[in-house]
């Protein structure tokens, strides 16, 4: 009986079941868009029984291409048009939707072994948005009408578009489109502005919620002017490999999404302030992917009045790991190299140059420089903040030990004390305040840089900032902002109580300077 | 009369164009004072730090006990001489005591009785002044400091480049005073870098007029002034009104 039983057993469940095996990573860029297909995409695993870890709102498609084809990330929502002009370089190609996709599916798995599934269903390429009044006195449907009455409408587009090549350039070589007047908006008020009517034509992209929210009128791009951005689940090499019932699953996805549903979605998001993970979970319901069952559990969306303080302290704990571990590493690589280069004043000057021109690296591109070494996560994120805490500490310990009381170390010298002597007893603890100034700016400046973590799916603070500045949700970015800056304020004031213990003899010496005369 | 110290034919040059020293020599007596006296830029400082070799000449030998300075340790050779810059050179981060007692602790002695009994020798209570800082200290206490600090160690030999260059008349007066007192009761050879005519003819047996890295007279004090070698050596007297 007993036998019977498990040999029942042993045919009902399968071989292996999905969640034993590892988890799939799912990526997204920065914007509302990418986080709900990506959420749509990790909801959608999960309920075919696959564990699933989200890496969302990596800093630009420079980190998140590079993370993919690496496998540090194994799918993200990432559009054809952008494979084409950003990943492969190409701004000449045909503005025909298949031939880009053929190209660039084609050309990027060759090249990286990546996977473009079949596209979602909708394109989110520029839109020429104007009124509804404006278009039905001016009889507009598409951009030709538009550029036969431009030069009596105001354009209100924003500064991306009036300069990129295929932006407003485009339009007035494909079209002949002159408008009467360009003013650059922000992303933010260009739709308010349109329906104000204090401009007459707004550049924006198809799938924004605020077409819907405003009511404006959308014009056909009849010349075939820009080109096509096809939405497309992009699939690492590992993934295939690993797990090709993951992959199977997010092709469930292909042809299923139209550009009316996925406006609606960001207007939920943008508009309506509907969480991520709620949109996401009706969304797949809408489209008939979930069971019954599965759309009885509720993702555990946090409420908008909520702030969820354990995950803040989580976040502030990583914060100050990552603050400390960079921070530790900084000093004990950068106090011993300033040393040495006190003993190659000719050369110190170059070396210490190079090391400042770091700093001047802008943190995304510094952490896209390491995707190819280290991949994404917590160690590429550590690499890159402790290369920019390097210089303030390597500056200060050699300037401070080079100027440290030249009468002191003279004497000192004079006196007998070798080379040796003179540094470890005389010049390093003279040079100690100046020294410790270096660290306390450099552990300020790592608290701040360390949001840029987030970027690279390493956690801390940048995490609320970098989905809050996506999601444009002041109150995501306050929870992250403000954190952030206590958190420097209290690591400033640690290292000063430590300053005043490293330099208790001088501090108290210095009370009475009028008698040192 | 044995030297202590003979300096021969010393020529140091800083660039092709610039010579501090050209060809200085003199002997100086075991338990002698020999003042070095010039205008800034003559060359003293830098024949005192040849000395014990903080500054390597170019050309010349200084013999120290009979041995080429040249082939004595320069560590070892800095820990038998005593040094007083100008400032006094204490370390601001060490209290009085450790800083007198720095040479005697180099050693491996035991720096911190060295230090208060030279603390005494120069007339200052360790019981008040040991655990002070530099910092806490007048000029004139600094310079004190600074000379028992050179004298803990016994040295054979004491360099002084200035020491009382930076202080009042008054306290000036009053450590020069001291000074004698101790050579006095010490018999330490000393070499003292001085800018001020008056204090080489008070403090010094012999006085080494030195002009542009070239020696232009030595001989005692009196003798200087009887018969100027030199004219520059007899105008420089006379401005000075030393009569």
């Amino acid at each position: 009986m007993k036998r019977h039983l498990i040999a029942i057993l042993a045919l009902i469940a399968p071989a292996t079941t999905p969640s034993e095996s590892r988890p799939v990573i799912v990526g997204s860029k920065p914007f509302g868009e990418s986080y709900i297909l990506a959420e749509m995409f990790a909801q959608l695993l999960e309920a075919r029984g696959f564990r699933v870890e989200r890496r969302l709102g990596l800093g630009a498609t420079l980190i998140a291409y590079p993370a993919l084809a690496k496998g540090a990330i194994d799918v993200y929502p990432e559009y054809t048009g952008t494979g084409l002009l950003a990943i492969l370089g190409d701004s000449t190609s045909s503005t025909d939707p298949k031939a880009v996709y053929a190209r660039v599916s084609t050309e990027l798995e060759k090249r990286d072994g990546v996977r473009w599934l079949a596209p979602l269903g909708f394109e989110n390429t520029y839109a020429i948005a104007v009124r509804k009044a404006t278009a039905d006195s001016l009889h507009l449907t598409t951009i030709s009408d538009l550029a036969r009455v431009g030069s009596g409408l105001r354009g209100g587009l924003t500064a991306d578009f009036i300069g990129r090549p295929d932006g407003l350039p485009k339009l007035g070589a494909v079209y002949g489109l002159h408008l009467a007047e360009v003013k650059a908006l922000l992303p933010a008020v260009k739709y308010q502005a349109l329906a104000q009517g204090a401009v007459d034509v707004i550049d924006g992209y198809e799938t924004d919620g605020s077409i819907e929210r405003y009511h404006v009128v959308v014009l056909t791009d009849d010349r075939h002017a820009f080109p096509p951005y096809e939405a497309v689940a992009v699939v690492s090499p590992m993934l295939q490999r690993d797990l090709p019932g993951a992959v199977l699953t997010l092709s469930e996805l292909s042809d299923r999404i139209d550009v009316a549903r996925m406006r609606a979605w960001n207007r939920q998001l943008e508009v309506e302030r509907v969480p991520v993970a709620t949109i996401a979970h009706q969304a797949l319901g809408s489209l008939h992917l979930l069971s019954d069952s599965a759309m009885a559990i509720r993702p555990k969306a946090q409420r908008e009045s909520e702030i969820d303080y354990g995950h803040l302290a989580a976040l502030t704990g990583r914060h100050l790991e990552l603050v400390a571990i960079s921070m530790v590493a900084a000093i004990v690589f950068a106090i011993p190299l300033a040393l040495l280069l006190t003993a190659a004043p000719k050369r110190a000057e170059t070396v210490i140059r190079a090391v400042g021109v770091l700093q001047t690296i802008p943190g995304i591109a510094l952490v896209a420089f390491m995707i190819p070494l280290f991949g994404i996560g917590v160690f590429p994120a550590l690499v890159a903040l402790w290369l920019y805490s390097l210089y303030p500490i390597v500056r200060n310990t050699y300037t401070g030990i080079r100027d440290a009381d030249p009468g002191a170390a003279d004497a000192a010298k004079a006196l007998g004390m070798t080379g040796r002597q003179v540094l470890i007893y005389v010049r390093l603890p003279l040079a100690a305040p100046v020294i410790m100034a270096g660290i306390r700016t450099a552990a300020v400046i790592d608290v701040g840089t360390a949001t840029l973590a987030a970027f690279i799916g390493a956690g801390g603070l940048g995490d609320p900032i970098v989905s809050g500045l996506a999601l444009s949700d002041t109150r995501m970015i306050l929870s992250g902002a403000i954190p952030a800056a206590l958190l420097a304020l209290a690591v400033d004031g640690v290292l000063a109580v430590t300053e005043r213990v490293v330099t208790t003899g001088r501090g108290r010496a210095r009370r009475s300077p009028s008698r040192s005369r | 009369m044995t030297a202590a110290l003979r300096i021969e034919g010393i020529t140091k040059r800083w660039s092709s164009t610039i010579t501090a020293l050209d060809g200085v020599s003199l002997d100086i007596a075991s338990g002698e004072c020999v003042a070095l006296i010039g205008e800034s830029g003559s060359g003293k400082t830098t024949l005192l730090r040849t000395v014990n070799r903080m500054v390597e000449p170019d050309a010349g030998v200084i013999w120290f006990n009979d041995r080429r300075t040249s082939d004595l340790d320069p560590v070892e050779l800095r820990r038998q001489m005593g040094y007083v810059p100008q400032d006094g050179g204490l370390l601001p981060h060490w209290r009085v005591r450790r800083n007198v007692g720095l040479v005697p602790w180099l050693t491996g002695k035991n720096g911190g009785e060295v230090a208060d009994r030279a603390l005494s020798l120069v007339g200052l209570d360790p019981a008040t002044f040991a655990t002070r800082w530099p910092s806490d200290l007048s000029g004139g206490q600094r310079q004190r400091v600074a000379i028992a600090r050179a004298l803990a160690a016994d040295p054979k030999v004491l360099l002084l480049d200035e020491p009382f260059g930076a202080l009042d008349a008054i306290t000036r007066a009053e450590l020069q005073d001291a000074f004698r007192d101790l050579r006095r009761r010490l018999g330490t050879t000393a070499i003292l870098v001085t800018h001020d005519l008056r204090e080489a003819i008070e403090l010094a047996d012999r006085v080494a007029v030195l002009h542009q890295g070239r020696l232009e007279q030595y001989a005692p004090p009196q003798d200087l002034l009887a018969s100027p070698a030199t004219e520059y050596v007899k105008t420089l007297f006379e401005r000075a009104h030393v009569r």
